[in-house]
């Protein structure tokens, strides 16, 4: 009879994003947390109902039907605590990434030193940079107080000067943001987070406090010319953020009432589980989590506790695909495509989307056009997120991923592939990791939500960690050589538990499964030719143990960058055959 | 499982809140009839401001400048003002640049608001205000016709409906665009080409209604200072049946075309809108509607893509797709009757 090592209490974790809405239940089973059930209901922030409680209830209900237990009264009131009949929860804890994108101005000194920091913390949130200001800008500051208010920014994120160091060119930016909140109605003045000079702290209290909807102070995103640390500040960020939703989304004063305190952005709770991983893999190799949404995209990746966090609202697959389509060739997205589509069919699609984001393939037409731009999109926020990787992430060539132990994917589009083949297939391309990666698929999105749950209590996302809230998909090995197509580069051993074994030679060019199921694990020899590499340096050879998966383990040899065929029809039959090795 | 709507409705009470952008003047009453041109509230708003550094300019101390400062906030100020002078046998001065208002005097500066324009904020549709927002606005209440489409570049106007459509699918060249057509809301079809935008721009017309507009085209629509409104979709779509009988069959009344961008958030859409003359008010149109057999649903994906159909059944539990996916959906009939199988998240309702 295990002994329970935690208290008996149960724990909602609600996830409201922009187009779905989920309830997930955890309760302690057999002395270990377990999740339990999830619901999940269409997001009620948009009009016409502006009111995500609407969803949250939703979602709820269906946990309720899913486990018989009751978790809202006859007035649909939830039940907090549980109580003597075991209806009701313990506690409650949420994710939030509702709401249109915040719409931030980022103030710094230098426009490549502190206003990179300040860029850089400003996509660690759901927001899009509408006005810059530095000391380089060359505008009058009248005008720059005129760009402020025509920006008409929800936040105002102010950086520069170092700790100690010289205060009066950041006073003259402060000045302007002072005299630009001054001149905004009320009810518009901006959240302000100032992340600069530590020295100005007071002044920044005194100038700001009264101008802005809600000011908070963080330790200098840049301490000193040459460090630069963000954290702290994405920490305020969070805070900053969740109190800009609770004035813009109906429902968030009930939804924090519920979760006292414990309530998160969701990109920002992620980060919290990915961050924690990395540490547990060390410098070797880290953790990726990407997401793809119809309003945002959002890469976090944690390299021995450093933590890379980056939302993008403009590779979300909605309205900003307009934008992506004036920015780059419809060629990118047809690269992509595993059967005959004409560009006019991709081009309407696209459009479709713009204006219906949250629409699903209803014929398999429909679902490679919708692959082809999640391809794309987590393509260009993955490009776009390696530029601010950690200096430490463990690289094999600077133009390659960093080494990763754990690839976690979440969002519909990543995570409701009609097989596991095909969502394996679609990360792989877009994503193209180096090395030995176990793909992991989110589909209730719980990283998110084990991120905020550890604030309540840390033992649960260990616990559920290491159950099956997460679709395993498989342990991949990726191999980097500048070998000629059909050249062999790899030799592979797997010795299963029970003593057998498969052995397979690998050639350029190809992608192999070797079966491995859930819940097994196997040693795996991998032995690269001619200085192939997997992750050990060119040539080098090793045995690891590794986890079974849906897919087992799959070698993907295609090459690093996959070099596609630039003839369609050539590409599409590679694509039909990577798929059906991947099982279809 | 809740629906999102279209509305394209023959009939109905309509309710619009027509605000300005800051606080102004109020000229429209409660209750006052009002047709779509009337001005309804009006405001001065300044586009710039000067900050204009006191203390640099006359060489002194932030603390002397604000001293020497003769101006204070609220004051309006001609070109040339006198706004700070020292003292002594060689006076300095700082004059205004520009005509304008002191908002802030004071750390050794003084900022002015400058450029002020007029904003007018118009009806917009004929009806009775039934509210008035004190300051801001007022709500406009009228019954008629009202038809939402997908896009629109931002302009409001109103004017006599003239139908260009043979069919749903008809494509508006600027050969069909002559002087007669001026001041009017045309019901267009598909553009493909620019010179017809500009074509239409130069009679001028008081609105476009399209069923579609070529992707490119969309920077030069959002320019044109006449609406264009869009009710299904970019590329070459024709208009979906509903819209198109209910405006062909509305030719030679008067429409207002608000073809304001669509705002998930606030649920803002363009619109057509056609006032009607009722003796009774008419049922408002129902914005929170739950999917059911039998409703009149548009396809919002795929190949049908702006087709018209009904619901013959609903799985609101997951079914398989084509596709391979599991998802709630219906068979929806179509006007061509044939069925198909659709997520219902390729599926809002029409009503």
């Amino acid at each position: 009879m295990p002994i329970s090592l935690v208290e008996g209490n149960s724990l909602l974790a609600i996830d409201v994003g922009p187009s779905t809405t989920r309830a997930v239940l955890f309760d302690v089973v057999e002395g270990v947390y377990r999740f339990l059930a999830a619901g999940q209901a269409r997001s009620t922030a948009e009009a016409p109902y502006k009111d995500i409680g609407l969803g949250i209830r939703e979602a709820i209900e269906r946990v309720q039907n899913i486990t018989g237990r009751v978790l809202l009264d006859p007035q649909r009131r939830l039940i907090v605590p549980t109580q003597a009949d075991g209806s009701g929860v313990d506690a409650v804890v949420a994710t939030v990434s509702a709401g249109s994108a915040l719409r931030i101005a980022i103030v710094g000194l230098l426009a490549e030193v502190s206003l990179e920091s300040a860029r850089r913390l400003a996509e660690s949130t759901y927001g899009q940079i509408v006005e810059r200001l530095s000391l380089n800008d060359r505008r009058h500051p009248d005008e720059q107080i005129d760009a402020l208010l025509r920006a008409r920014p929800d936040l105002i994120i102010v950086t520069g000067g170092t700790d100690g160091g010289a205060s009066h060119a950041i006073q003259q930016m402060l000045d302007i943001v002072g005299l630009a909140c001054y001149l905004m109605p009320n009810e518009r003045r901006p959240a302000i987070l100032f992340a600069g000079n530590s020295s100005l702290a007071e002044n920044v209290q005194e100038l700001l406090a009264p101008l802005s909807s809600a000011l908070r102070i963080s330790p200098n995103v840049r301490p000193s010319l040459d460090t630069e640390d963000v954290s702290p500040a994405m920490h305020e960020l969070a805070h900053l953020v969740n109190l800009i939703r609770r004035k813009q989304l109906n429902g968030m004063e009930e939804l924090a009432g519920w979760t006292k305190g414990h309530l998160l952005p969701t990109a920002h709770a992620a980060g919290r589980i990915v961050r924690f991983l990395s540490r547990l893999t060390g410098a070797s190799s880290g953790v990726l989590n990407v997401g793809l949404g119809a309003s945002s995209a959002h890469v976090l990746a944690g390299f021995d506790g450093d933590l890379c966090l980056r939302v993008y609202p403009q590779y979300g697959l909605g309205e900003n695909l307009a934008t992506i389509l004036h920015q780059i060739p419809l060629d990118h997205f047809m690269r992509w495509l595993s059967l005959d589509i004409s560009e006019s069919s991709m081009r309407n699609a696209i459009y479709q989307r713009v204006l219906y984001p949250s629409i699903i393939p209803a014929t398999p037409e429909d679902r490679s056009i919708a692959q082809a731009i999640s391809r794309q999109m987590l393509y260009l926020a993955i490009q776009a997120a390696r530029r601010d990787f950690p200096e430490n992430a463990p690289v094999l060539r600077p133009d390659l991923m960093p080494r990763l132990e754990f690839l976690f994917a979440s969002g519909g589009p990543l995570t409701d592939g009609t097989t596991p083949g095909q969502n394996l297939l679609l990360l792989l391309d877009a994503i193209q990791p180096v090395g030995i990666t176990q793909v992991l698929l989110d589909r209730y999105n719980v990283l998110p939500l084990l991120g905020v749950a550890a604030s309540w209590n840390a033992i649960l996302p260990v616990h559920v960690l290491e159950s099956g809230a997460f679709q395993n998909l498989g342990t991949t090995v990726s191999v980097v050589s500048d070998a000629h197509y059909g050249t062999p580069v790899l030799r592979v051993r797997l010795r299963y538990e029970d003593g057998n074994e498969a052995r397979l030679e690998i050639r350029q060019g190809a992608l192999e499964t070797l079966p491995l199921t859930v819940g097994q694990t196997a040693r795996l020899s991998l032995q690269p030719l001619r200085r192939a590499d997997v992750g050990f340096g060119p040539g080098q050879s090793k045995t690891v143990t590794v986890n079974g998966g849906a897919l087992g383990v799959v070698i993907d040899a295609r090459g690093r960058p996959i070099p596609l065929p630039a003839d369609p029809v050539r590409r599409r039959e590679l694509f039909q055959k990577w798929l059906w090795t991947l099982g279809g | 499982m809740l629906a999102p709507v279209l509305h394209i409705l023959p009939l109905t009470t309509i309710q619009r809140k027509r605000l300005l952008p800051v606080p102004g003047v109020l000229h429209a009453r409660l209750n006052q009839r009002l047709s779509a041109g009337d001005v309804v509230a009006e405001a001065r708003w300044a586009r710039e401001h000067l900050l204009i550094d006191v203390a640099r300019k006359l060489g002194v101390s932030p603390a002397t400048a604000d001293r020497l400062i003769v101006c204070k906030e609220g004051d309006e100020l001609i070109a040339n003002s006198l706004i700070a002078m020292t003292r002594g046998p060689f006076p300095r001065q700082v004059r205004a640049p520009r005509d304008g208002r002191v908002v802030v005097a004071g750390g050794g500066r003084v900022l002015l608001e400058v450029g002020e324009v007029n904003l007018v904020l118009r009806a917009g549709l004929p009806g009775q205000v039934i509210e008035v927002i004190p300051d801001r606005g007022v709500v406009i209440q009228t019954a008629g016709a009202l038809i939402q489409g997908v896009w629109g570049n931002g302009r409001i106007e109103s004017g006599v409906l003239f139908n260009l459509m043979d069919a749903p699918d008809t494509v508006l060249r600027p050969d069909r665009l002559d002087v007669s057509l001026r001041g009017m809301v045309i019901l267009g079809g598909i553009v493909h080409d620019a010179e017809t935008l500009n074509t239409a721009a130069e009679l001028p017309v008081r609105g476009l209604i399209l069923s579609s507009l070529n992707p490119p085209l969309l920077p030069l629509a959002l320019q044109m200072r006449y609406p264009i409104l869009v009710t299904d979709g970019f590329g070459h779509i024709p208009m979906n049946s509903a819209a198109y009988r209910l405006l062909s069959t509305n030719v030679k009344r008067e429409a207002s075309v608000n073809a304001e961008s669509t705002d998930r958030f606030s649920g803002a859409r363009p619109e057509v809108i056609i006032p009607l003359p009722v003796a009774i008010e008419p049922v408002p149109p129902a914005d929170v509607i739950a999917f059911a057999e039998g409703q009149q649903v548009r396809l919002r994906a795929g190949t049908r893509y702006g087709a018209i159909g009904s619901i013959v059944r609903l799985y609101e539990e997951a079914v398989s797709l084509p596709s391979g996916l599991r998802a709630p959906a219906a068979e929806v009939r179509l006007e061509t009757n044939e069925e198909l199988l659709v997520p219902l998240a390729n599926l809002e309702v029409v009503g």
